[in-house]
């Protein structure tokens, strides 16, 4: 909800015509409530743990019934990005790109160890932890991790999702280099432009 | 028009991405670009030991991890010269075996939701689900196993296992049958991949292609045939053989070995030989009962005659079990560990137990390399592993069954549309973890 | 008359050594005659080894062996179904080797790799570039003297 309407509520709350609070609450409630049984996610499947994505999409251990059936592969058209998978430093700036094109509001479920903090990938090629590039809502450790425990986890994203009713959470400003971005490129640059697609073919 | 199908891109394979040169709908060139989920597996095989390498080699082909897992610990085994005992080698084949089965329900149910058909795939995982669990009640994991050790497997199969699995074979036959009905004849899907992706016979065997891609163009190269290993010459089965070398074929190719490797499972429950031969009469007391008698010191006749019985949370580790599939012998004490009533019970295991784990101790192969191929789900599964004597490995190499397919695959969809593009993707069966490994 | 003899009459100034260990052939030949070896194993009708299985390198440096570099080609033939490996010696000041791409397409993907892990540059090989690895890496991650965790990121810390 924008600024303005939510000074409006601020103002209808003090102007006594309305108990202060119960408005804008049972409205923060249903939002919530509306909110975590519509999950529109995008899978974003590397690697192994897309085995166990997919067992926990199906019939068996069915997501379906928790409202999270259906993925968007769009970023513009979702609103949970389920990172599965590892993520190496070459598919880092693309998984970055996704989440900025995602709009708000958005949350990020990290499926896997290898998301959560690397797993036993301590190489030169792996991002130990998603966290050190993009905001993360729920962890859900497991090698692969079980679909027991992903429906674990999709229930606390659920109960996190129905907390956050309508208040409107600024999107983070800086969550990069804390040496201020003298590690490779800039941290708002999210790859440089493939110079086959700069508009150099006569095509 | 150039365009990207970029790395993070509506199919469910795995990441990778295509640069097209479009005309209109027609691709008139295309740039396969790999390497978006290089895990590097081959530089963190060099920082163990060599068991220690069996849980990377599970994340290779995920889909099928048991194959993977059997060709690295027969490669060592050819390096250290020891072979594992027949009831070991059937397990091999019977694991083998049920992932390729996974590989393929994988790979026909993802290209089939590709091109729209979302039933089979739910039906194809409903079966896959079958096999998970009987995966699950030997190796105690769905997905990343671990199960194989060099001279053997981790432990013999549980109870009740040949039951079990003749019913979880049954049932998959039941729903590929049904997915037969929905798919073989079906209009749209028949059209869509019949002379899509067409590979000649030259091209693929100058590409280096193996499995079931160099099948569906009408060569019959199988490893399991050309050099059986793990004893797959006493079995009988046949190998399926597509004509044209296009997407339909392929897909034709995979079903049919899906039966085939049913048949094997079959077979070779049929033909292990259940059970130990003890030659000398013995008892079996509880193993903290044997471990505490060795403790106190009456050893007498305690290796020899008495087996014990370990508890079932340390399954695989007992000397019960251990007599069926480990191989006997002196060369067996250097790659596989002692039961564990004896690592507990006397000194003679316990020293066995620390030779084989601790860092700096191992197995250490002779210096040299070896090379053994396995037949994986997409094709020939290689691992060279070059050894110093030392007990880490010194350079372990995967030969990727996928790389050649996705080598030739710019010249595949080369005009064709881009909606074929998907169809022939689907069918290559790229695994990106074995890809860019 | 097993692959090795063969081979050691033909070209008798180019193999270097030989072995056969675990029952593997395999031959180390000099890195100038790699051309004609390939060709030659590639069309003579006794030997056809029409499939190039694999391709790859392996550095020495830790076992201190002299040419630090080794590329090892293992080949397959479908008739005959008999397999060869073949190693070539590469020193560590001339990293060159001619390129096969021309007798087998998907030697230009293995050179890539190579060439990505190793820094072997391969002449004549039409389009050298990384394969695995971004373009802005620097270094070659599976010499032995590149450590196994450093990282060099494009988007973020560097843990």
């Amino acid at each position: 909800m924008g600024i303005a309407a939510q000074e409006k509520i601020e103002k209808l709350e003090q102007s006594n015509l309305m108990a202060p609070g119960f408005f804008t609450s049972k409205l923060s409630e249903v939002v919530g409530w509306a909110r975590k049984y519509s999950i529109f996610q995008f899978p974003m499947v590397t690697a192994c743990c897309g085995m166990e994505y997919m067992s926990v999409a199906c019939s068996h251990y069915d997501i379906d019934r928790f409202g999270a059936g259906f993925p968007r592969f769009s970023p513009r058209q979702s609103d949970v990005l389920f990172v599965v998978g590892t993520i190496s430093h070459k598919m880092a700036p693309v998984m970055k790109r996704v989440y900025e094109q995602m709009t708000d509001p958005k949350w990020v479920v990290a499926f896997g160890v290898c998301t959560c903090t690397g797993g036993f990938y301590d190489n030169y090629a792996t991002v130990m932890g998603i966290d050190t590039i993009i905001p993360v809502d729920v962890y859900i450790p497991g090698c692969p991790p079980r679909p027991e425990s992903v429906i674990d986890g999709l229930i606390k994203l659920q109960e996190k999702i129905e907390k956050q009713g309508i208040t409107v959470i600024p999107a983070p400003a800086t969550v990069g280099p804390p040496n201020g971005g003298k590690a490779g490129i800039q941290f708002n640059q999210t790859h440089k432009m493939d110079p086959r697609f700069r508009g150099d073919d006569k095509t | 028009m150039l365009i990207n199908m970029g790395p993070a891109h509506p199919a469910m394979h795995g990441v990778i991405r295509i640069v097209l040169k479009l005309d209109g709908e027609r691709v008139v060139d295309a740039e396969v670009e790999i390497g978006y989920l290089h895990r590097a597996f081959e530089k963190s095989a060099e920082q163990g030991n060599y068991l220690q390498v069996i849980p990377y080699t599970d994340r290779l082909n995920y889909v099928s991890p048991l194959i993977n897992n059997f060709g690295y610990t027969a490669a060592v085994e050819k390096l250290l010269g020891i072979q594992c005992t027949e009831r070991a080698d059937y397990i091999r084949i019977i694991m083998s075996e049920i992932s390729r089965v996974t590989d393929h329900l994988t790979c026909i149910g993802a290209s089939a939701m590709e091109l729209g058909s979302f039933t089979a795939f739910l039906y194809l995982m409903k079966a896959r689900e079958y096999l998970y669990e009987l995966i699950e009640d030997v190796t105690g994991a769905r997905l990343t196993i671990s199960y194989a050790r060099v001279g053997g497997v981790k432990a013999d199969l549980p109870e009740g296992f040949k039951e079990k699995t003749l019913k979880a074979i049954q049932e998959t036959r039941k729903v590929l049958k049904e997915c037969n009905d929905l798919l073989t004849r079906n209009r749209i899907f028949v059209d869509r991949l019949e002379g899509v992706g067409v590979i000649s016979k030259e091209d693929a065997l100058a590409y280096g292609i193996t499995g079931p891609f160099l099948r569906s163009t009408g060569i019959d190269y199988d490893v399991r045939k050309a050099q059986p290993y793990f004893g797959y010459d006493k079995i009988e089965f046949d190998i399926p053989v597509g004509e044209n070398g296009d997407n339909y074929d392929r897909y034709l190719v995979r079903m049919e070995e899906m039966q085939q490797s049913m048949h094997i499972v079959e077979q070779a429950l049929a033909q292990m030989k259940e059970g130990p031969i003890r030659l000398l009469p013995n008892e079996i007391i509880p193993g903290a009962k044997m471990v505490d008698e060795a403790k106190m010191g009456r050893t007498e006749g305690i290796l020899e005659y008495k087996e014990a019985v370990v508890d079932p949370t340390l399954d695989g580790t007992g000397e019960l079990y251990q007599k069926k599939i480990y191989p006997a012998g002196e060369e067996a004490k250097k790659v596989m560990l002692p039961a564990k009533e004896n690592t507990y019970g006397n000194i003679e295991g316990l020293m066995n137990h620390f030779k084989l784990i601790m860092i700096g101790q191992g197995m250490a192969p002779p210096k040299g390399e070896a090379y053994f191929p396995v037949e994986g789900g997409n094709g020939e599964l290689g691992f060279y592993i070059v050894s110093d004597g030392t007990d880490r490995p010194y350079r372990v190499r995967v030969r990727p069954p996928c790389l050649p397919p996705m080598a030739a695959l710019h010249q595949m969809i080369k005009g064709g549309m881009v909606a074929d593009i998907i169809a022939t993707f689907g069918s290559v069966n790229m695994i990106a973890g074995e890809l860019d490994r | 008359m097993n692959l090795i003899e063969i081979i050691k009459n033909h070209f008798p100034d180019l193999v270097l050594s030989s072995h056969d260990q675990c029952g593997d052939e395999t031959v180390i030949i000099r890195k100038d005659g790699i051309i004609t070896l390939m060709k030659y194993l590639k069309h003579d009708p006794a030997l056809a080894f029409n499939m190039l299985i694999d391709l790859t390198a392996v550095d020495y440096l830790n076992m201190g062996a002299k040419p630090r570099f080794e590329v090892v080609y293992h080949l397959y033939s479908l008739e005959k179904n008999h397999r060869l490996r073949v190693k070539v010696p590469v020193e560590e000041k001339d990293l060159e080797v001619d390129t096969i791409s021309d007798l087998w397409p998907v030697a230009n993907w293995f050179e890539r790799e190579v060439w990505d892990m190793f820094g072997i540059k391969f002449k004549g090989h039409p389009d050298l570039k990384r394969l695995l690895m971004y373009e802005e890496f620097v270094g070659h991650p599976l010499r032995k003297d590149y450590p196994h965790n450093q990282r060099q990121p494009l988007v973020g810390p560097k843990n």
